[in-house]
């Protein structure tokens, strides 16, 4: 596998928007080709050296290319976005909409990502060391097709709004969560190891939603079930099952209503 | 002999009543009285004949003091301003009429601009659900001739739209409402005793930020599912109670406000509402209706819809129409410094947004347009005074539910003003120039 490494030289006034670091984008290109690519800034177009050192090459493919962006990334957006293979690994804080769209491959931020990380997600692994802002995982506005399969881990905390709308793939957050998790959810499956506040799994229809801390307020639609013994993430416990959400619509499958589930860890 | 002007249109709130009069001087120059108006609406109109009312534009000094300036000099600041920009944001777009909104895409487009209005801090989070699931409507017509449950839920029409209450939902005796405000069984869902709630059949005390909690309550009592004794504060055969009278309405319909959209869950919240609205639905006919505030922010919203084909928050930086509130609105682009400069027309940030979105923009280049001095004219680096839309120039406003209104001049503006959409003709013509398109 070739690396490329981008290290950012200039800060933008404003903001970068820079949805062609992908190895998709990257791949079969030389330094120089990959710094002449394009970058945003406001309604400005600029290049990408302007902005970043570009060392290395890609490799022929983009399952042949492994992307590093180093420095201080806070003020760049879209790094990864819909890339379908290949590597890409942030060192540091990136802004919003890491790994958004992303449809293959591997993307490993090693610090914070913004809001919509991992945005309508449809394939690949998104693994984040630190933090993630709002909407991680959801559906963009008006797509009621939220992430639709591949795996996406948080290790720090998210915001609010994970997982709304989705449909597949599996999101894990190591630490705590805002409200609204899975809201509207349709399939997939949603961990919380931390704690979880409130409006969880709100009109959800089916899927899975596991919660190891607290909830502040149940939703009224969840009905409890029984205390059952799970494997979940590699930790066995008894969780107390819930179904839901019972205002919402909910379809037959061999005669039996599918339902939403949330489990609680005791 | 003073002169009677009937059936004006009052451009202040979202009901956008249009049987208003208008006493004139003798000359027809002076607005005297106006009849049939709330308070907040003749406010409107006297204002603008205020004997201090300021006539021309005015431009900041380097020592903070103001300096009169002409429409042209006016006109080439804010092009300039505009055409510098990487990324300037124009707000506001809902105290002026459809016209203007339109003549101001225009330039949005060219230079690239993040359009915004004050949905933003309003009803945008109703935007966003309707987005997601649809909304089933109505006019406030089929309200004052059909509904016999009326539900309020975090609005205030008493003090925020005065007239709504005995013009369509509470009080007027319509084609199948004969009793009027008898027939009709009203409901107010509200933390607060407010006065609304003070005349309704049904007060339910929510829980402050429980809102999503007690529409999801009635979602599952609408199909007969079992509760928790109490949910958001409300006992669960209160809960049942309400879910019983609405789906036994002849017509019913939900009026909203920012008791919802901007509480805890906001869009969510108004998402669920419609899903409990899409419910009765199969019970009987059931509308909901957002209580919009400025009286032409609908108007914006459809101006934009059709230009762009989004109501707000619509970045139009990279050439083509994006949009995602969250990052393309407005406090989230001040206050993350998204945005180099600020363009205000026809809504008051300054009054209105946090202090810290405020502070941007007074470190900002800013133009504000409007006829009063305000909050926002305080942080600006230019100030346009204009003619008042809808009592110096006419122009099409949109009602709260999306009924196109022509609203009329009243009288003429001040010797040599401008109206928003001869200012922003005057800006467009100058972007060009400077863009050479
Ligand atoms: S209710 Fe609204 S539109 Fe009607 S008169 Fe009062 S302010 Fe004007």
């Amino acid at each position: 596998m070739n690396t490329v490494v981008l290290t950012i030289s200039k800060q933008p006034e404003l903001y970068l928007e820079t949805e062609n670091i992908t190895p998709d984008v990257f791949a079969g290109k030389s330094a120089e080709e990959i710094a002449a690519l394009n970058v945003y800034e406001g309604n400005l177009t600029h290049t990408l050296g302007e902005y970043f050192t570009v060392a290395g090459g890609a490799g022929d493919t983009a399952a042949d290319t492994r992307i590093e962006v180093k420095g201080d990334l806070t003020r760049v957006k879209w790094i990864g976005a819909k890339m379908t293979t290949g590597e890409v690994v942030i060192e540091g804080d990136s802004d919003m909409y890491t790994g958004a769209f992303m449809e293959g491959g591997k993307l490993l931020a090693k610090g914070n990502v913004g809001h919509f990380a991992g945005l309508g997600m449809k394939g690949g692994d998104l693994h984040v060391t630190g933090n993630a802002g709002n909407y991680l995982g959801a559906a963009y506005r008006g797509d009621w097709r939220g992430m639709m399969s591949g795996v996406l881990r948080v290790d720090g905390n998210a915001g609010s709004d994970i997982g709304t709308f989705m449909r597949g793939g599996e999101i894990i957050v190591g630490g705590d969560v805002d409200v609204h998790v899975g809201t509207h959810q349709e399939g997939g499956k949603i961990v919380v190891k931390g704690n979880g506040k409130s409006k969880i799994g709100g009109q959800m229809v089916k899927g899975d939603i596991y919660i190891f801390g607290s909830i502040d307020v149940m939703m009224p639609g969840f009905a409890y079930r029984e205390n059952v013994d799970l494997e979940v993430d590699g930790v066995k416990a008894t969780f107390e099952h819930y179904i839901g959400d019972l205002g919402e619509r909910h379809g037959k499958s061999k005669g039996e209503t599918i339902y939403g589930h949330l489990y609680k860890k005791l | 002999m003073t002169k009677l002007v009937t059936d004006v249109v009052c451009p202040f709130c979202g009901t956008l009543c249009d049987d208003l009069e208008v006493v004139l001087s003798d000359d027809g120059k002076k607005i005297v009285d106006v009849n049939n108006a709330c308070a907040i609406g003749a406010m409107k109109f006297l204002h603008s004949q205020a004997e201090d009312r300021l006539t021309r534009p005015r431009m900041r000094q380097e020592d903070g003091s103001w300096k009169e300036a002409s429409y042209d000099e006016a006109i080439e600041y804010t092009a300039q301003m505009l055409a510098k920009a990487k990324k300037p944001l124009m707000y506001g777009w809902s105290s002026t009429n459809c016209e203007a909104q339109g003549v101001g895409s225009e330039v949005g487009e060219l230079v690239g601009a993040q359009m915004d209005n004050t949905a933003t801090v309003c009803h945008g989070s109703t935007l966003i659900a309707v987005q997601d699931v649809g909304v089933p409507g109505c006019t406030l017509g089929e309200v004052k001739n059909r509904a016999d449950v009326v539900v309020f839920w975090g609005c205030n029409p008493a003090h925020a739209h005065p007239r709504h209450m005995s013009r369509y939902s509470i009080f007027p005796r319509g084609f199948f409402t004969a009793k009027g405000h008898r027939g009709r069984t009203v409901v107010v869902v509200d933390p607060r005793p407010t006065d609304t709630a003070s005349i309704a059949n049904l007060h339910l005390q929510v829980e402050q930020g429980r809102d999503y909690e007690l529409l999801s309550a009635l979602r599952v009592a609408i199909r007969g599912n079992p509760l928790p004794d109490v949910v958001a504060g409300i006992p669960k055969e209160t809960i049942i109670e309400v879910a019983e009278k609405m789906k036994n309405a002849r017509f019913g319909v939900i009026f909203f406000g920012m008791g919802v959209t901007h509480s805890l869950s906001k869009n969510h919240n108004i998402d669920i509402a419609i899903q409990v609205t899409r419910d009765l639905n199969e019970y009987t006919k059931f509308a909901i209706m957002p209580m919009r505030g400025h009286y032409n922010v609908t108007g914006s919203g459809q101006v934009w819809g059709w230009q762009f084909g989004y109501p707000f928050c619509v970045d139009l930086s990279r050439g083509i129409a994006r949009y995602n509130p969250g990052e393309s609105s407005s406090n989230d682009l001040l206050v993350r410094g998204e945005v180099d400069a600020v363009f205000v027309l026809g809504s008051d940030p300054g009054a209105h947004f946090p202090f810290n979105s405020v502070k941007k923009m007074n470190d900002l280049p800013c133009v504000v347009v409007d006829p009063h001095i305000t909050p926002s004219t305080v942080v600006a680096d230019l100030h346009v005074p204009v003619a008042f839309v809808g009592v110096e120039v006419g122009g099409c406003a949109y009602r709260m539910d999306n009924v196109p209104i022509e609203t009329h001049k009243v009288v003429d503006a001040p010797d040599g003003m401008l109206t928003d959409e001869e200012f922003l003709e005057g800006v467009l013509k100058r972007v060009k120039e400077l863009k050479g398109v």
